[in-house]
């Protein structure tokens, strides 16, 4: 397991931060941060236990929105963080949820 | 956030930057020392996991496969799946490391984590982040794991004030701040959300484990499809 978890986070750095890249690959890896992260992102907040929950029960899904301005406005990762967690705790005590 | 002013400059920013996966971590951290522990996985090979794996969707998937009655080889193979996405992320990173030598850069792959990934891919693209920071990250983030597997280990009866501190929120909570930091074009936006939404339907279809890895190749490939459509 050591292995197979490894091998994929160091062959690119291995093979390629040396070597100068194509300009379209280049390109190409810019967009994968905004891909990987929403590829991620989004399963986690709108599938619940298995299942897609397009609702206001989804408290990941109603907690992301306030989180999401707060982080446009502020650009501040420990805003967004702080911002979400206050709110879910929040709709957890007080709400019941 | 104050931090002693005897630390290094590097690893004050990166201790600061690495806030949002402390917190995140050991919660996490716990919940993968107690399930382990309670599937009969030895405390020695719980604690390797978190060590020497170091892969936390890897390794809850592993407990929850052996619960199952999986054999090593599917979870083996299951691991590899579900990491491929680090080879993106990587490769992401590379061109930002051009002047590392060949020992840092295994030492720095090898604690490289969605979530430190995505610190690191905001940082480096913000230009001024020292090896020293990116380093920091990357030790804080898996010391804050082993804490945590290690609390995990010992104390199951702290799983039930997790949720009420929403400590589980504090990745998906990252990752927003991440992806907002990180989609500074339009073109950007359209590529995550195209990602993004594509992940989900892959998800639905029971692609399971290859939903984020085909995502992020589509998503980037219409970024560069999108590029050209526009200058047209």
């Amino acid at each position: 397991m050591a292995v197979v978890t490894y091998v994929p986070r160091f062959l690119p750095l291995f093979f390629l931060a040396n070597r100068s890249l194509p300009v379209i690959v280049r390109r190409w890896l810019g967009y994968v941060p905004s891909a990987v992260l929403a590829a991620m992102l989004f399963p986690s907040l709108l599938i619940r236990e298995k299942q897609l929950l397009l609702s206001y029960e989804n408290l990941y899904l109603m907690a992301a929105i306030p989180t999401f301005l707060i982080a446009w406005k502020s650009k501040s990762l420990f805003g967004a963080v702080v911002t979400g967690m206050v709110l879910v705790a929040g709709a957890r005590i007080i709400l019941g949820l | 956030m104050k931090i002693n002013s005897r630390i290094s400059p590097g690893i004050s920013e990166g201790l600061k930057v690495a806030f949002p996966i402390i917190i995140g971590y050991i919660p996490i951290g716990i919940a993968f020392g107690v399930l382990s522990r309670k599937v009969g996985i030895s405390v020695f090979n719980t604690v390797m996991m978190s060590l020497i794996v170091f892969a936390g969707s890897s390794q809850l998937i592993a407990v929850g496969m052996f619960l199952a009655g999986a054999s090593a080889v599917s979870v083996i193979v299951t691991a590899f799946i579900v990491n491929l996405r680090h080879f993106l992320m990587t490769a992401a990173l590379s061109p930002f490391l051009k002047s590392w030598r060949k020992l840092e850069l295994a030492a720095f792959a090898f604690e490289v984590t969605d979530e430190s990934f995505g610190v690191h891919a905001a940082m480096f693209s913000s230009g001024n982040y020292q090896k020293e920071s990116a380093f920091t990250v990357n030790i804080a983030a898996q010391i804050s794991w082993l804490a945590g597997t290690w609390i995990g280990i010992v104390a199951s009866q702290m799983i039930s004030d997790i949720e009420r501190l929403a400590l589980d929120y504090a990745l998906p909570a990252m990752f927003i701040g991440l992806l907002v930091v990180a989609t500074n074009d339009r073109t950007k936006v359209v590529v995550a959300l195209i990602a993004g939404f594509l992940s989900v339907l892959f998800f639905q279809v029971h692609l399971d484990q290859w939903n984020v890895v085909f995502a992020t190749l589509i998503g980037a490939s219409s970024g560069i499809l999108l590029e050209k459509w526009i200058k047209k």
